[in-house]
């Protein structure tokens, strides 16, 4: 059985029908993982002996008749969220040894279910990059085309799910993290509103911004997946307090009348021009369907990365300052705290994550916290603003996912201001905390994959997941 | 030229709430090292903080008993600094919006009336503490207190003696306790104390340059150390030197303050709003529901106890004074009705032995209402009186009621008439001399003769018993 573009609900009816077992399935995971991991780069750990012990007791479930949707279903999981004795690296030489002793809520939720965890997924070092190359370990490929990058910083998670070696993962983001990736990749992600998801046992990036999402196949997989992850946490205190019940209720339901905004700021000068052709294309054949396309404006969008940077990296400046090599990862060497603190940290972070520490430090800082961070936080309420307005007009917004198809590894290592600005379109949705699903939307003359982006009211996925089934039966 | 003190407090203290404020570690004082931490409060990667709601409520009663405003809408802030005593790299704290803001305590220094003002009270947590190994050079981080409520509480600069300063912290602490949210005990840490001083002629327009002394222990070292510093600062000024703006810790064992770090060493802490915890925004509801659970405050008990008790107002302030004891006397009283008799047995004699360290008021054997029953027993002429202080003796040691102890021991009086005057017509004989004495008008020997009477006769009938057959045997004769 390829997994290879298979959706889960094709492989749960395997599984029930006892077409393959899920120790079978499991192993067909492995199985196209040796033949081109070497290739990909996708995964940091591979828990092949963990893997094997889930599929025994999903198998048993199955068999009982009481199986779930992700029951004996293999999934690959960001190596930003904690996995209770699984190494979690958040893919840094800081953490290179960290064992967590316990699970993320996602990782609870998904083990009620007796999934089976296939690895942890190679990603930007602390999430923090878009083209997964700032990994201690290594860098990650494109499987559309090898010599490109995946996107980032979820790019593990978005290629190993492309190459065929899971059928779905989950990934994170902060800033574009999941549907710039699934972009890159061709397949699918979901961010939900923020809140939606725990963030408990997520490895903290920018606190206010990260929310974990799943990379899959399909439109309906991700809102299945999201219907497994979803739901209030008491452990953490920014975790909604909403009962949903299913979040595909509405993925077939025809979308005559929905009403779509087009944003003119999202479809500006930086966005290549095949991207935005193929976008309007899929606006398009949205209307056919009965959609109403509405046109309207975000000013602010170009505050969006400044805004964004600052906020993200004060919130990561401090959140990263836990690493000091006192309590658990890499421990350095002095004749005091000090010089042991500094040796701890100079080893542990690349120069991605010390340039983000030193932006975050600086805004924060006594005499620039007005003119930096807080400046930004008035943007950020400047741009919910904004999205406040166009949503009085229309239900979804459709835009551009990145403003280019994935590029050459290597084109950008040198220029991160060049690498942030590619964030610009996927940012303001966790600025303003919405909930938005990329998906495939066509190619460009050389067969990459473009990804356009579905963004929703807070909360509203199932409207989400609603535009974005009906495009891609039409697809 | 005459230098006058200005000083300015910073008092820490820990909440009695049972687990921490942002995760569900005990927060008892002490354990075995790291015995009571957490992913969370150890700062583990993907841990979050949860606010603790009884903290938060905590926090609310101190300021109403120290008469702040509550702020309506309240929120948490992040002060970042490495140190290995804090596993997260930054305190949770609050900066521009605190709990309570302004607020004052009324107090009473070297006999003058004198109000201090509260700037502001603000929730965090406390942080872990280091060992220091000298036989192994090492230091070894212990972080049981990692988490535990602490409110700190910023005064104005309205001190201007050491006296003023111990008689706040003192009536703070009172206060604390009696509102049940910090058992003020400095000695294991849950109450801390900062003081900010300067020095400067007394109409001066400006404030001289202030030193802040840390590590301040108990209430007597606050004095101690303000006596020091002023007389430090004084030293500096009139010799023509500068005071230096700087923090300097106290060592007790030498009653001195040493410099620790200047102001150029001042860090950057680097303040922003934690995102992980949302904003508080209280109710009336809210607010006033906290209000009325808060326990009567000693003011309004003062009054009491005189008017109503009858109870000398040394004794009041005593029983006062002493959290424990004042709750374990109203307790008394519930059980028998006689204030007055129930506060001198304990301030004399219960007291007595808590001073000499035989008994500890957080660990009686026995509860308020065996003590009533003690007093009540003591009051009614059923033992003789000057066995209480044996009974209570006894109940410390045993915890066995006072009934039960006079049952075994033998003491209820048997009110045997007989045997009483036969005792007493012995004592006459034996003493003819005082007798003699009595007879011709010196009443004062009667007091001898009682006392032997009553020696001999204890248990076997009340004192005003054998008073009157005493008198009854001298006089009709």
């Amino acid at each position: 059985m390829d997994i290879k573009n298979t959706t889960l609900s094709a492989l749960r009816k395997a599984l029930d029908e006892n077409r393959i077992s899920a120790a079978e399935l499991c192993k067909e995971c492995f199985k196209a993982i040796e033949k081109d991991e070497d290739r990909i780069g996708a995964f940091i750990t591979l828990t092949e002996e963990e893997a094997a012990k889930s599929a025994e007791k999903a198998q048993k479930r199955i068999d009982e008749g009481k199986a779930d949707f992700l029951t004996g279903i293999p999934l690959a999981i960001k190596d930003n969220i904690c996995t209770d004795g699984i190494k979690t690296t958040c893919a840094s030489k800081m953490l290179e040894s960290f064992v967590p002793p316990y699970n993320a809520h996602v990782m609870e939720k998904l083990n009620e279910q007796d999934f089976v965890i296939i690895g942890k997924t190679n990603m930007d070092e602390f999430a923090m990059g878009g083209a997964t190359q700032t990994s201690y370990f290594k860098r990650t490929h494109n499987p559309i085309d090898t010599d490109c990058v995946p996107g980032g910083s979820s790019g593990g998670s978005a290629a190993a799910v492309a190459a065929g070696f899971v059928p779905a993962a989950l990934g994170s983001d902060t800033g574009g993290s999941i549907r710039q990736p699934a972009s890159f990749c061709g397949v699918t992600g979901l961010k939900p509103t923020y809140g939606r998801v725990s963030r408990y046992g997520l490895v903290a990036f920018g606190s206010s911004l990260d929310q974990i999402g799943p990379i899959a196949n399909s439109v309906k997989d991700c809102g299945e997946i999201l219907n497994v992850i979803a739901g209030h946490d008491t452990r953490d205190a920014t975790s909604a307090d909403l009962s949903e019940t299913d979040f595909n209720r509405n993925a077939d339901k025809p979308v005559s009348g929905l009403k779509i905004a087009i944003p003119k700021e999202f479809y500006g000068e930086a966005v290549d021009d095949e991207v935005k052709t193929a976008v309007m294309n899929a606006a398009k054949e949205l209307e056919k369907q009965g959609a109403v396309l509405v046109s309207c404006e975000m000013p602010s969008l170009k505050y969006g990365i400044p805004a964004y940077y600052l906020i993200a990296c004060a919130e990561a400046a401090s959140n990263l300052s836990r690493y000091d090599g006192i309590k658990y990862g890499l421990r350095g060497e002095g004749k005091s705290y000090r010089e042991m603190i500094l040796d701890s940290r100079n080893k542990g972070f690349g120069d991605e994550v010390k340039r983000r520490i030193l932006l975050g430090n600086y805004a924060l800082s006594s005499g620039y916290f007005d003119a930096y961070y807080r400046k930004a936080c008035a943007l950020r309420q400047e741009i919910i603003a904004e999205y406040n307005a166009i949503f009085e007009k229309a239900d979804v917004i459709l835009t551009p996912t990145a403003p280019s198809v994935a590029y050459k590894i290597g084109s950008q290592d040198n220029d991160p201001v060049k690498m942030y600005m590619a964030d610009i379109l996927t940012v303001p949705v966790n600025i303003a905390g919405l909930p938005a699903l990329s998906l495939p939307c066509g190619k460009d003359k050389n067969g990459m994959p473009i990804g356009m982006s579905i963004t929703g009211k807070r909360f509203d996925e199932v409207t989400v997941l609603q535009a974005g089934s009906a495009f891609e039966k039409i697809n | 030229m005459k230098l006058y003190p200005t000083i300015g407090l910073e008092i820490h203290a820990e909440l009695l709430t049972k687990s921490k404020v942002f995760c569900t570690c005990s927060a008892e004082f002490g354990g075995e090292p790291n015995s009571r931490c957490c992913p969370v409060c150890s700062g583990l990667p993907g841990t979050l903080p949860v606010l603790n709601k009884k903290a938060v409520e905590y926090i609310v009663k101190a300021g109403y008993v120290l008469n702040c405003d509550i702020s309506r809408f309240t929120k948490w802030d992040r002060k970042n600094y490495f140190y290995p005593d804090l596993p997260k790299a930054y305190q949770i704290s609050q900066m521009p919006r605190p709990v309570c803001l302004g607020g004052y305590v009324d107090i009473v220094s070297e006999g003058v009336p004198k109000r201090i003002r509260i700037n502001r009270i603000h929730l965090e947590e406390d942080a872990g503490k280091l060992v220091h190994e000298d036989s192994t050079r090492q230091t070894l981080a212990d972080y049981n207190r990692c988490g535990i409520p602490l409110i700190e509480i910023v005064t104005e600069p309205d001190f201007h003696s050491a006296a003023d300063v111990t008689a706040f912290v003192e009536k703070i602490r009172l206060l604390l306790q009696y509102a049940g949210v910090c058992d003020g005990k400095m000695e294991q840490g849950s109450l801390r104390c900062d003081v900010n001083i300067s020095l400067a002629e007394k109409d001066a327009k400006e404030l001289g340059t202030r030193a802040e002394i840390k590590n301040i222990n108990s209430v007597r070292a606050i004095g101690r150390a303000i006596e020091y510093e002023i007389y430090r600062q004084t030293e500096l000024i009139e010799g023509g030197e500068k005071v230096v703006q700087e923090t300097r810790r106290y060592t007790d064992s030498t009653g001195e303050t040493v410099a620790m770090r200047s102001k150029e060493d001042a860090q950057d802490y680097r303040y922003f709003p934690d995102p992980d915890i949302p904003p508080i925004v209280f109710t009336e509801e809210e607010l006033e529901e906290i209000r009325r659970d808060i326990p009567e405050m000693p003011e309004s008990r003062r009054e009491r106890y005189i008017n109503e008790y009858g109870i000398a107002p040394n004794e009041t302030e005593s029983i006062l004074n002493n959290k424990a004891v004042c709750f374990f006397f109203e307790e008394a009283v519930k059980h028998y009705n006689n204030p007055k008799n129930i506060a001198s047995f304990i301030l004399v004699e219960l007291m007595r032995r808590i001073n000499t360290g035989e008994a500890d008021m957080d660990t009686l054997p026995f509860e308020p209402k065996d003590l009533a029953r003690l007093v009540e027993i003591m009051d009614s002429d059923k033992i003789n009186k000057s066995f209480g202080k044996n009974i209570l003796i006894k109940m410390l040691e045993s915890g066995k009621a006072p009934d039960t102890i006079c049952d075994e021991e033998n003491l209820w009086i048997k009110e045997d008439l007989g045997q009483a005057e036969a005792v007493i017509d012995k004592i006459l004989a034996d003493n003819p001399g005082p007798v003699e004495q009595y007879r011709n008008g010196e009443t004062k020997v009667f007091g001898f003769l009682m006392g032997q009477a009553n020696r001999q006769l204890k248990g076997v009938a009340a004192p005003n018993v054998i008073k009157g057959i005493l008198e009854k045997k001298l006089g009709g004769e």
